[in-house]
Order: structure tokens, then C-alpha cells, then sequence
């Protein structure tokens, strides 16, 4: 007995073991934003310093960052608004009125996912420039409604799936139309269902890097790009390049944590429950 | 009336995605009709070999390691322990770190040969630092896309461990089977499936890895970075080759079509199943 509680106690050391080694090089990033520069690059490398918001304070303080902040909330607020837009009565009507064409159009949904987007890019560039929709962050929003829209349709078939028929039965009965069907009966239901959803594509935006660096230049690009621009230039003022990126990655890396359980499904295509 | 509305509305939504999807084939003759040229160009460009090897490697390789590892973690986080949802947290941080940043942190912090982490560790074990984008290019590289790709790996293959019954393992326990046995012949069955849709699924995103290449070494030094996602970025938009990027474009949808093939009729399968 004694010996397998020792495998056991060994197995949590692990755990935590393996925990702070994945989540070390963010953890260092995290201090690093708190530092002046020059104890960012000193060697050795300092764990006791004291901590100075003077990084963070120039790195928002600069004039674009709020800019390309804006940018980002734009188009990953805005394109997961427009996708739930059009997926919630998607999903409504192929979880509660399934056809025999609906496994074929969900699978064909997917498909278009499969897709690699550099498979793309250039007939996108093209229409984007002759449409005059280069740099332009509604265009790049408009983008990512069309990349996540798949994703999002398949959380919530998957959820709307689970909800017993007879709720709507009844409501259509009590005479209900089936505008009034979607928004007083399932919406209500199906809140956790459509956060999730919504949390899976703000996630899958902000952090998306390939439309933004190709679409997008000085005025409309999120930060994707911005802080990919230290990759030069600015690449070795460290401490003000990981306030930048804290600030960046923080705001989805809180909202992952709060999603973690619905994300696998969604980003299965439910494939794995 | 309204459901006519509703339904309209797929075919609405399905035909933009139709037409994203037909530009592509369309657009090599849109230079103008000059055949196969383009793709006899790119065929014989040895770079273009070149970079099919490298994403091949690269994708390899982080699919070995991130299910080898993810696997690993999966177990150890399957038992129960106190602050299992705080570690399980701080494990799968890396999948939510932007890939641009992600390279950054690499790249700058910990791989810098001067100023690096890695570097330091180095000098006090005595031996001399490492320039380890320039020296290893590709295992940096790996390493890296391995970081962010293991929590993907683990919170699967955990939650397919979910699934399994607490009885099964019980039942083999009291047969007299070891912690090894267990784990080689009920949990490895079991995971099977989940164990291929993550192979499926990583390797469909893993084709088309861009940020990092481009934010940590822009596909040097020389070619020894540079995937295909990467060449066809290069052609179309550094040397402004419209029709050479676009037949590259359509060999990285055919790779990975081949491999969305096998996942979609997993899914299918699946959605059939659950619909019973």
C-alpha cells in the first residue's frame, strides 16, 4: 500500500514537474515585461530584480499600440460576432430539422477547413486588392468570419444536438414562430454553448498570423503583426518587446483557461467527446 | 417561412465558401493561359524539393514528439491530485500563445547566443553557448512548434481517456495486471481512434505552420527552414510570381488533402454513430 502511494506522490512531482517546465517560457516572458532593459538581457539572467511597469507603460503608451489593440478586438470580436450571426440559425436548423443532405453539407463545412490557407491566399490577395480591401480591418474581420465560421457551426450542432426535442415540440404547439422559437426558447438554453463557441473564435483570430501579415499593413494590422515587427528591429529592447507580447497573448490566454473543456470538441469537429 | 429563410441561408454561406475554393483552381489561367509552365517551373526548381522536405521533416517530427509527449502527460494528469486543474492550466498555456510571440520568446530569450537563457545555462555547465537557429535551424524550429503543439496533443488524448470506464481498469487490476500491462493493452487500445484524429488533425494544421518560420528565422539560414507554406509566401509576395506560388499553392492542397481525406470519413463515421 505504502508503496504504491510513494508511485503515486512520485507521479504528482511529475505533474508539477512537467506543468512548470511547459508553462516556464511564458512565465519568463511575463518577467521579463516587468523589467528595465537593462536587467532584461544582464547575465546571468536575474529572478530578483525589481519589478518596474516603466516597460509596460512605454510599450502601451506608444502611439500605434492602442491602434493595432483596437484592430485586434476588431476583427476578433467583430468576425466571431458575424459568425455566430450566421451559424446559430445554421446549426438551429440542421440540428432540429436534419435533411438527408445535412451530414453531407456538416462534413463539407469541415472540409473547407482542411484547407491549408496558403492553398488560398493568392486568388484572396487579389480579389482583396482589386476590391481595394487591402489594410483594411473589416475586410480582415470578413476573413476571419469566413475561416472560423465551420468551427463555430460545429460547436453548436454538437450542443444543439443534446437538446431534447420536445422542448421546441412544445413551444411550437403554444404557437410559437420559429423566429420566436430561436430566440426565446433555444437561445436561453443554449448560453454556455454559444460562449464557448464564441470563445473558440476569438481565440482562433487573435492569435491568427498568416491573413494578417498578408492582407494587412500599417493602419489596419492587429497585433499579430505588430509584435511580429520585433522580430528585427526593435528585437533586442527585451523587456519592452515582452510587455508588448504579455499584453498581447494575456487577454486569450485568460480565455482559454475559462474554455478548456468545450475546446476540444470544437476543435475536433467532435470527433472526440 | 422564416425556416425558408434559414435554409437559404446555407446554401448562401456554403456558396462563399465554394467560390474561395474555385478561385484557387482558376487562378494559374487567370495570368493568362500558359499551361503547365508554371508548374513545370516549379518542378524542376530545386528549392521547391527542398522545401517539400523540410515540411515534411518538420511535421514528422512534431507529430512524434508532441504525441509521444503528449501522451505522457495525458496519464500523468489522468490520476487525481491536488492542484490537478491548476497544472493542467499551466500546461496547455503554450496552445494560446500567439505563434508570433511564441517564436519571439525563442528565438530572442531563450535561444539568443549572448543574452539567451539556453546560452547561460550553457556557459555554467562549461561548455560554449550555442547559436542554435543558426547551428540547428530545423531542430529549433521543431522544438519550438513541438512547445505549443504538446498541450493540443495531451488535452485530447486526456479527454479520450475520460471516456474510458473505471471498471475495465479495475477488472485488470484484480486479473493481476502491473501498471505497464494496463497501460500496453487497455489504455493504448482504447485510445486508438483519439490517438489518429490527433495524428489527422496536426498534421492537416502543422502544413501550413507560417508564423513562427517567418517570425523566427524567415525560412534561413539559406533554405534550411523553408517549408512549403513558407515558398509559396516567398514566390508570391517577395518575388511577386503569381502563377509559380499558385501551382505551389495547389501541391500543399493536395497534401494535405490526402491527409483530410482519412480525418473527414473518421468524422463521418463518427457523426453516423452518434446519430443512432
Amino acid at each position: 500500500m505504502s508503496q504504491t502511494r510513494r508511485i503515486r506522490w512520485e507521479l504528482t512531482l511529475l505533474a508539477y514537474l512537467a506543468a512548470a517546465i511547459m508553462f516556464f517560457p511564458i512565465f519568463w516572458l511575463f518577467l521579463t515585461g516587468f523589467k528595465s532593459e537593462g536587467d532584461a538581457i544582464s547575465i546571468p539572467p536575474k529572478l530578483l530584480f525589481t519589478p518596474t511597469l516603466e516597460s509596460i507603460y512605454e510599450a502601451l503608451t506608444r502611439s500605434d499600440y492602442a491602434r493595432h489593440f483596437l484592430n485586434s478586438i476588431i476583427s476578433a470580436v467583430g468576425s466571431s460576432a458575424l459568425a455566430l450571426a450566421l451559424a446559430i440559425p445554421a446549426a438551429y436548423s440542421m440540428a432540429f430539422y436534419p435533411t438527408k443532405r445535412t451530414n453531407g453539407t456538416l462534413l463539407w463545412m469541415i472540409s473547407t477547413k482542411m484547407m491549408p490557407p496558403v492553398g488560398v491566399i493568392i486568388p484572396v490577395y487579389l480579389i482583396f486588392r482589386d476590391l481595394r480591401w487591402l489594410d483594411n480591418i473589416w475586410a480582415l474581420a470578413l476573413m476571419y468570419t469566413v475561416m472560423n465560421l465551420p468551427v463555430v457551426v460545429w460547436t453548436l450542432y454538437a450542443y444543439f444536438r443534446e437538446i431534447p426535442h420536445e422542448i421546441m415540440e412544445a413551444a411550437r404547439v403554444d404557437g410559437a414562430s420559429t423566429a420566436q422559437e430561436l430566440t426565446r426558447v433555444l437561445l436561453p438554453v443554449s448560453g454556455p454553448a454559444i460562449a464557448s463557441a464564441a470563445l473558440l473564435s476569438i481565440i482562433l483570430a487573435w492569435n491568427e498570423a498568416f491573413w494578417s501579415l498578408n492582407l494587412t499593413s500599417a493602419q489596419a494590422s492587429p497585433l499579430s503583426v505588430y509584435v511580429s515587427s520585433f522580430k528585427t528591429a526593435e528585437g533586442l529592447f527585451w523587456a519592452k518587446m515582452s510587455a508588448a507580447s504579455m499584453i498581447a497573448i494575456l487577454p486569450v490566454m485568460v480565455m482559454g483557461w475559462l474554455a478548456q473543456r468545450q475546446l476540444v470538441r470544437g476543435l475536433t469537429f467532435g470527433a472526440i467527446k | 417561412m422564416l425556416l425558408l429563410i434559414v435554409w437559404t441561408q446555407i446554401p448562401f454561406v456554403l456558396t462563399i465558401y465554394h467560390s474561395f475554393r474555385r478561385f484557387n483552381l482558376l487562378n494559374p489561367e487567370r495570368q493568362g493561359f500558359v499551361g503547365f509552365s508554371n508548374f513545370s517551373s516549379l518542378l524542376t526548381d530545386p528549392i521547391f524539393w527542398t522545401s517539400i522536405q523540410n515540411t515534411l521533416l518538420l511535421v514528422g517530427a512534431v507529430l512524434l514528439i508532441t504525441v509521444v509527449i503528449g501522451l505522457f502527460l495525458a496519464v500523468l494528469f489522468y490520476q487525481d491530485f491536488p492542484g490537478r486543474a491548476l497544472a493542467r492550466t499551466l500546461v496547455i498555456s503554450p496552445f494560446f500563445v500567439m505563434p508570433v510571440v511564441t517564436a519571439l520568446i525563442w528565438k530572442n530569450m531563450l535561444m539568443h547566443p549572448v543574452y539567451g537563457l539556453f546560452a547561460w545555462v550553457a556557459e555554467n555547465l562549461g561548455q560554449r553557448p550555442v547559436d542554435w537557429l543558426a547551428t540547428y535551424p530545423m531542430q529549433s524550429i521543431v522544438l519550438m512548434v513541438s512547445w505549443q503543439w504538446i498541450p493540443f496533443a495531451m488535452l485530447l488524448i486526456l479527454t479520450g481517456l475520460q471516456s474510458l470506464s473505471k471498471e475495465q481498469l479495475e477488472a485488470a487490476k484484480i486479473d493481476g495486471a502491473n501498471a505497464w500491462q494496463e497501460f500496453r493493452y487497455i489504455i493504448v487500445p482504447h485510445l486508438a481512434q483519439t490517438l489518429s484524429v490527433v495524428v489527422m488533425l496536426e498534421t492537416i494544421f502543422l502544413l501550413t505552420i507560417f508564423a513562427e518560420i517567418y517570425a523566427s528565422t524567415s525560412g534561413g539560414p539559406g533554405l534550411a527552414t523553408t517549408t512549403l507554406p513558407y515558398l509559396i509566401y516567398l514566390k508570391a509576395f517577395g518575388e511577386y510570381r503569381i502563377g509559380v506560388a499558385a501551382s505551389g499553392a495547389v501541391f500543399a492542397v493536395i497534401l494535405a488533402n490526402i491527409v483530410a481525406m482519412f480525418v473527414l470519413r473518421m468524422i463521418g463515421r463518427n457523426l453516423q454513430g452518434g446519430r443512432t
